[in-house]
Order: structure tokens, then C-alpha cells, then sequence
């Protein structure tokens, strides 16, 4: 590795649409920027088949299309962008350097916008039947199940998202969910609940995967009335929420108590010159056209901080 | 510079089953975004391991009866074989470091 790191003015750390719209405001302001992603851009959003509320897209465009048109757009103005997993941050006064599996980088301002992951459940077999019958991924995984029956365990939008791209495999998707409404938009309940294939087990918690070399059941429990069923099933889907990706920066930055960042309006960290934007931060409503805003507002504060 | 190449079924057994040098398979599909998230991985390391390893595509939409042969249940999956035989099976997207390991493990 180089002994001498290189330099930029800004460092984007994540490259969904939170990383992205930062990298187009800060190519813009003619500020040397460098986006690291651990693998290809396109952040969560990349797992949607189709997104229907960013405004502009009224025919509906895919995750992978929108953020591959949102990096163009960004490279076109001057962004670089690096694959290589981000271990570490060192404050030396207005210095900063991002340490990475592909060396240091030092910048004037940092950019955190490294989203979040899939939350696992933690029930029996479900690190065991991932990969055979356990999914975090319907849009991927979802022709594995055609004529099969799955379960969906959530009741957000990614949750009720997954349960319909299902339909159009499964012969029946039973999403089960621990309170008796769901938090999805208004929009996709009415499609959910208009879906013949879709059936709602509420009140209830998925509690064991079984299966022999592919799941053929999960055990369920009602929180209400203690009742256990079982559910024959070939596939199950897990949307229970996400997990920020912030591991690396409990000294570095203010955490709340499930591990995001907390900001300010200007989406200042308290740390003069790091910024977060996106997923990863405290209260974010996680949604494509808030983690391009939060990208925006963060570049224009980092300028406004190197320049001074 | 070497890349992965992208096979069909037919040549599942001369490029993988068969090679000889051990071989990382990636069964993958254009639907799928964590697909696509791993792919620039699997070409570093195809880079990386130049000689040593070789990296091979498979889209499980076109071959599906290697994917199934396979018990693919996810993707993407990667299969390490040494000598016809699949000796690690990681599923989903991780970091390049984790993935040497398993690689460095077949040598």
C-alpha cells in the first residue's frame, strides 16, 4: 500500500442515492471528490424491481436503472469512485483520513452515507437456510419459488414491496406480522390486501425455521393469544428492518441507540467536516428522494466548510 | 488482465468440473442488484488470482438445471470447486477480504 495517501477535498463514504447525490453536488463545486463502495453503486434501492415515487420517473424506473443514470450523472461532473471496504476514520485537526481495504485517503471533509443492511431475525435456522429457503431478496431470489408457497416476515414497505413482486411466483405468500396493521404505505396495503395469493397471519411472530436440506416449514406464534401453528412453506422472506452500517464509527460520530448517526438539519454529525447523509442516519425515513436530499444538503455544507 | 468468463450449462463441465486450476463459479441474474454489487469484486479478484484461480459466470435465467443441480436457492451464490468438487458455497454479497480467505482456502 501507498505510504503517502492521496488526497481530496471530499470523501463519500456509500454510493446509493444518498452518496450519489452528494458526489454530483460536490463533482459540481469543482471539489476533488472520491466516492468508496464496497462493491457496485446503487446502495438498497438496487433490490427494488421498481421505484414508483421518484418524482420525475412516471412510468416507474428500477433501483439498479435510476442509481446507474444517478452515477453516470456523477462521473460525468468529475466523481471517482473506488471499490474498497471502509475500516476505519482518523481526525488529525482539519485532516482527515478514511482507511480502507485499498489504502488511506486523506480528505478536508467527509461524506457518511454507507446505508444500511438487512436486519436478521435471529430464529433458530435462519442462518442455516440462508441461501436454501431463507431470503433477504425477493426481486433476486423470488423465480426460485414459482408454484411454491413462502412466507414473508415484516409489515413495512419493504415487507408488503417483496410480498406483491412474490405474486407473481408463489402460488401463496402468508406475510406474517407482529401487530395487527402494517406500517406500508397506504398504497401498497390496498394492492396487498386485493391480492388473492397474499394472506396477513397478524399478531404474529416467526419463532423456527425447519426444514432438511431446504425449509419445508416455520413455526409461528401468536403474540396475543400464545396459539403455535405451522406453516408449510419452500421459501420465507425476511423484511424486518435494517441494520445501519456503523460499525466502524462508534468512537467517531454520535450514534443513537440503534447504531444511526445523528445529524443535525445540515446534516452535520457535531464532528467539524463529517457530514452523514441518508439510510445511515437517525430518523432518516429511508426513502430514495430523502437520501438524495440529505446527499445534497450535506455536499453544500462540506464546500461551505473547506472553502470557508 | 484476466476476467470471468460467462459460460452456458454445455460448458459447465470442461470449465468448471474440470479445470486445473480451482474454480470461483458466480451464479447470478440481471434482475438481481446484490448480482451486481459482487460482480466488481469477483473481476478484482479475477485479476488477483490470474493463473492461480479461475472465475466463471453463471446466469441461473438461461441454466437453470446447473443452478438447480447446485440447490441455488439465492443469488448471488458463489461456488468454490477444487478438482470437480464444490468445497465452499458463500451466499450473498461479501466484502473482498472474506472472499480471499475462502479462495486462499482452495489453493
Amino acid at each position: 500500500m501507498n505510504k503517502s495517501p492521496k488526497k481530496y477535498d471530499i470523501v463519500i463514504i456509500g454510493g446509493g442515492p444518498a452518496g450519489l447525490s452528494a458526489g454530483i453536488y460536490a463533482a459540481r463545486a469543482r471539489l476533488s471528490s472520491l466516492l468508496i463502495e464496497r462493491g457496485a453503486v446503487g446502495g438498497q434501492i438496487i433490490n427494488a424491481e421498481w421505484v414508483e415515487n421518484y418524482p420525475g420517473f412516471n412510468e416507474s424506473i428500477s433501483g439498479i436503472d435510476l442509481t446507474e443514470a444517478m452515477h453516470q450523472q456523477a462521473t460525468k461532473f468529475g466523481l471517482e469512485t473506488l471499490v474498497a471496504e471502509v475500516t476505519g476514520i482518523d481526525i488529525k485537526g482539519r485532516q482527515k483520513v478514511v482507511r480502507t481495504s485499498q489504502g488511506d485517503f486523506t480528505a478536508k471533509a467527509i461524506i457518511i452515507a454507507g446505508g444500511s443492511e438487512r436486519q436478521k431475525l435471529g430464529v433458530p435456522g435462519e442462518a442455516e437456510f440462508t441461501g436454501k429457503g431463507v431470503s433477504y431478496c425477493a426481486t433476486c431470489d423470488g423465480p426460485f419459488f414459482r408454484g411454491r408457497a413462502v412466507a414473508v416476515v415484516g409489515g413495512g414497505n419493504a415487507a408488503i414491496t417483496e410480498a406483491l413482486e412474490l405474486t407473481r411466483f408463489a402460488s401463496r405468500i402468508t406475510v406474517i406480522h407482529r401487530r395487527d396493521e402494517l406500517r406500508a404505505a397506504k398504497i401498497l396495503q390496498e394492492k396487498a390486501f386485493a391480492e388473492k395469493k397474499i394472506e396477513f397471519l397478524w399478531d404474529s411472530v416467526l419463532e423456527e425455521i425447519v426444514g432438511d436440506a431446504f425449509v419445508n416449514r416455520v413455526r409461528v406464534s401468536n403474540v396475543k393469544t400464545k396459539k403455535k401453528t405451522v406453516l408449510d412453506v419452500s421459501g420465507v422472506f425476511m423484511a424486518v428492518g435494517f441494520k445501519p452500517n456503523t460499525g466502524y464509527l462508534k468512537d467517531i460520530v454520535k450514534l443513537d441507540d440503534i447504531g444511526t448517526i445523528i445529524t443535525n438539519e445540515k446534516m452535520e454529525t457535531g464532528v467539524p467536516g463529517i457530514f452523514a447523509a441518508g439510510d445511515i442516519r437517525s430518523n432518516s425515513i429511508r426513502q430514495v428522494i430523502a437520501a438524495a436530499g440529505d446527499g445534497a444538503v450535506a455536499a453544500i455544507g462540506a464546500e461551505k466548510y473547506i472553502t470557508g | 488482465m484476466s476476467k470471468p468468463v460467462e459460460i452456458e450449462e454445455a460448458k459447465f463441465n470442461e470449465a468448471v468440473l474440470q479445470a486445473e486450476t480451482p474454480v470461483l463459479v458466480d451464479f447470478w441474474a440481471p434482475w438481481c442488484g446484490p448480482c451486481r454489487m459482487v460482480a466488481p469484486v469477483v473481476e478484482e479478484l479475477a485479476e488477483e488470482y490470474e493463473g492461480r484461480f479461475s472465475f466463471v459466470k453463471v446466469n441461473v435465467d438461461g441454466n437453470p438445471k446447473i443452478a438447480s443441480q447446485y440447490g441455488i436457492m439465492s443469488i448471488p451464490t458463489l461456488i468454490v470447486f477444487k478438482a470437480g468438487q464444490p468445497v465452499d458455497t458463500i451466499i450473498g454479497f461479501r466484502p473482498k477480504d472474506e472472499l480471499k480467505k475462502s479462495l486462499e482456502a482452495a489453493l
